[in-house]
């Protein structure tokens, strides 16, 4: 049985709780500003996780006409797990990855506490980068957000 | 007062939020397990009320933290009239007041998913709370007094005389440790909940303040369940202590073997016991004593 909580993680449908935020599936004009707005509500410091091919890089969605691309065109993303479908394993193993990344930017906001949010997006300029690159086709696809709380690494 | 009573504050505000993170954790560990997981370590409460420390403040809505803070002091304050001997009636209505601060603080966010979460608590304290009062009166009838005090140094030891008030209490003990089938306000598994229920607006040190709020209710809660088992007699401590666990083990059994149900279920089932259990166990020792 795949269980996350063995290492302190348990699902939470609440952004306000959630350290860690899974999204799978591209993003698309539609849900632009709801994946935003979920990435708001996430109190510092937090991380995301891009979970299978569509969430990475739009995947075979890449070029439909109202995609954007990954998730990463939209909010800054830490850690990706491509694959299509992810394995079960590979998608703890990212959110393993994402704890990691979660310590050094607990770290870095105690260093700098008001600093850490702007630092953060600036960091992920490949985002901006990617964000141009749409072009047009027919099919479309619903990106599913996912939120999951990470509640403290242990045995990680 | 005397030396023991601040004693056993002292000791409530110490231990309790220990021995409250220990059962968390614990109970986390079983349920896993009862799931056929590995589950987290025992200390993963401990783990993650620090990080909760160190998280952003959110705050929706400034006032809600006053609220909060005042559900933990309440808390606080029923446990250590509770520890130190008090009336057992004074313990209920601070519990009562302790709660309802919790739902103002829900309330006060504006939040259509705290405020359903806000309403179904109010629900669930319509539901216990009868039961509370009929294990109080229970006391009463058989130790003619309030004062914990004078009931744990009774000589009877009131299970023998309460049995049925004991398994009504245990049955509301279900809403009040927040567990399926009546976690309607607020569930500690996330596949069953209107995103947080009654915390989906706290955050960060306010969540942290709930769960140790919790942790000091928990413990509150179980020496109730002491209460029933403890008298003069040298070897009833232990007694109480190892029903409490067991007690505790049979309310994670039960909250990993019934999915939550509605609220008209929680409230009909809870009053029927307190009248069945409850209130026919207080006209029998009322005429038979």
């Amino acid at each position: 049985m795949y269980d996350v909580e063995r290492f302190g993680i348990i699902n939470t449908g609440n952004p306000k709780h959630a350290d860690i935020f899974l999204v799978t599936g591209s993003v698309n004009e539609q849900n632009i500003s709801v994946v935003k707005q979920i990435y708001e509500q996430m109190p510092e410091p937090k991380v995301v996780v891009a979970i299978g091919i569509c969430a990475t890089s739009g995947g075979i969605f890449k070029e439909c006409y109202n995609i954007m691309g990954g998730i990463d065109t939209v909010i800054p993303v830490d850690v990706y797990v491509p694959g299509c479908a992810a394995r079960p394993e590979a998608i703890i193993d990212g959110v393993v990855k994402g704890l990691g990344v979660l310590a050094e930017k607990r770290a870095a906001m105690d260093k700098k506490p008001a600093a850490a949010a702007k630092a953060e997006i600036a960091a992920d300029t490949k985002a901006a980068a990617k964000a141009e690159a749409q072009a047009n086709s027919s099919e479309q696809k619903e990106a599913e957000a996912t939120v999951a709380a990470i509640k403290e690494k242990e045995e990680a | 007062m005397s030396v023991t009573v601040i004693i056993s504050i002292v000791a409530y505000l110490i231990l309790a939020p220990i021995a409250g993170g220990l059962l968390a954790g614990i109970d986390r560990k079983i349920s896993a397990r009862m799931q056929g997981r590995f589950g987290p370590p025992i200390l993963q409460p401990f783990y993650d009320f620090f990080k909760l420390l160190e998280k952003e403040p959110i705050t929706v809505n400034k006032v809600q933290d006053f609220y909060v803070m005042c559900f933990l002091i309440f808390i606080v304050i029923t446990g250590c009239f509770f520890f130190a001997g008090g009336d057992l009636l004074l313990v209920i209505f601070t519990l009562t007041l302790a709660s309802i601060f919790l739902v103002i603080a829900a309330f006060s966010s504006n939040s259509p998913y705290a405020q359903i979460g806000a309403e179904r608590e109010l629900l669930q304290m319509m539901a216990y709370e009868p039961m509370v009062l009929i294990t109080a009166i229970g006391f009463y009838l058989i130790n003619g007094s309030f004062a914990i005090s004078e009931i744990v140094s009774s000589e009877k030891m009131g299970i023998l005389y309460l049995p049925g008030i004991f398994l009504g209490f245990v049955f509301i003990l279900t809403i009040k440790l927040r567990k399926s089938p009546f976690d309607l306000s607020m569930s500690h598994h996330g596949h069953q909940e209107l995103v947080k229920g009654l915390t989906t607006e706290f955050s960060g040190k306010t969540m942290a303040v709930i769960e140790i709020a919790h942790w000091y209710e928990n413990i509150f809660l179980l020496g109730f369940v002491y209460l029933f088992f403890v008298n003069t007699a040298s070897w009833s401590p232990v007694l109480a202590v190892a029903v409490c666990l067991v007690t505790y083990f049979i309310e994670i059994l039960i909250d990993n073997s019934y999915a939550r149900m509605k609220w008209q279920i929680a409230i009909n089932a809870s009053w029927i016991v307190a009248i069945t259990l409850g209130f026919v166990n207080l006209l029998v020792i009322y005429y038979v004593r």
